[in-house]
């Protein structure tokens, strides 16, 4: 499963890195311990967990905090140990083998792992392969059929099908295209579940994706207030111009 | 303390005006021209085992003769 973003829906991309993740593990176990142990254990690992960045990550070496929203034991034989784990971005399911591994006492470490969740993009759903591509892309040359390429080709709006949006008034639109922030007075619907710092998608009120940003206010707050701003611009998606720079006049 | 996933949350709005859009202005995503729909489009590919990430994406754009493209990476933990 390859998420493949183009031309300017690359600008999704870092949206989708924050998105939660689901993996099934293959995990080693250093001794026999039993499965209702391991059960056990597995339920001490769900919900927020303390992980520092192992040596190869990109990331500052902090401890930090991570949300395990599940981990479900699939198969255990000897010593192999299956699970499924569904873990906040940027969680480090080697160094949760290990950990798990510590706990139990006998130690672990990570076999294999393979993602097969990443936010609204999932291995279940009809994946789109090589061959899909070319055909539709053919058709389309070829036959001057879109069908296909419709329905392989996702709009990139789909990438934010679990971020919190905001949309806004189409003269608020072009200003965010230019990078300002959004001002609460723009604001026409929230997401009822914004805080301060929730990254967010601003949004057209046709469902385009205008920036990605960052609240600067909780939603009550931006339904109260009249003035002031309601979230940081933070990755412009939307080319400028695509709605008239109104915000010029006055 | 259990927490549930995003896909596992139903997600509300709330309107705090009443506003219309203009039909002239913009596309609804699922709309868009052919040219605009790839150009802020993506894809779920079923990536084949050998070839790396990068390589598949290298193809991708040649396929679809695109100047730009990105994948979301397929192990980031």
């Amino acid at each position: 499963m390859l998420p493949i973003a183009f031309e300017d829906a690359t600008k999704a991309i870092q949206a989708f890195l924050l998105s939660g993740k689901e993996y099934v593990c293959l995990m080693q176990l250093h001794g026999e311990i039993p499965e209702k142990r391991v059960s056990e254990v597995f339920q001490e690992f769900t919900g927020k967990i303390l992980q520092k960045p192992p040596l190869r990550a990109s990331v500052k070496r902090a401890v930090r905090e991570r949300m395990i929203y599940a981990i479900d034991l699939l198969e255990i034989e000897e010593r192999s140990v299956l699970f499924r784990i569904a873990c906040q971005a940027g969680t480090y399911v080697r160094k949760i083998c290990s950990d798990i591994g510590e706990v139990l006492g006998c130690g672990a470490h990570m076999k294999e792992l393979r993602r097969t969740r990443a936010g609204p993009f999932q291995e279940e759903r009809n994946l789109c392969s090589m061959y899909d591509l070319l055909d539709a892309q053919n058709q389309w040359k070829e036959e001057k059929d879109e069908q296909k390429l419709r329905a392989f080709v996702r709009p990139v709006e789909e990438a934010f099908e679990f971020i919190p949006k905001i949309h806004i008034r189409d003269s608020a639109v072009d200003a965010i295209c230019h990078g300002a922030d959004l001002a609460i007075p723009g604001v026409v619907e929230l997401d009822r579940a914004i805080e301060t710092a929730t990254p967010i998608v601003v949004m057209s009120m046709k469902g385009e994706a205008v920036a990605l940003a960052k609240a600067l206010l909780p939603t009550q707050q931006v339904l109260e207030q009249d003035r002031g701003l309601a979230a940081k611009t933070i990755r412009v998606i939307m080319p400028p111009s695509t709605y008239p720079p109104l915000w010029k006049e006055s | 303390m259990k927490e549930f996933p995003p896909w596992g949350i139903t997600r509300e709005t709330v309107v705090k005006i009443d506003a219309d859009t203009s039909a002239g202005l913009g596309y609804n995503p699922y709309a868009r021209p052919i040219d605009l729909h790839m150009r802020f489009g993506m894809v779920n590919l079923d990536k084949p085992a050998g070839p790396s990430s990068h390589e598949v994406v290298a193809w991708v754009k040649l396929m679809l003769d695109l100047k730009h493209a990105g994948h979301g990476g397929t192990l980031d933990a």
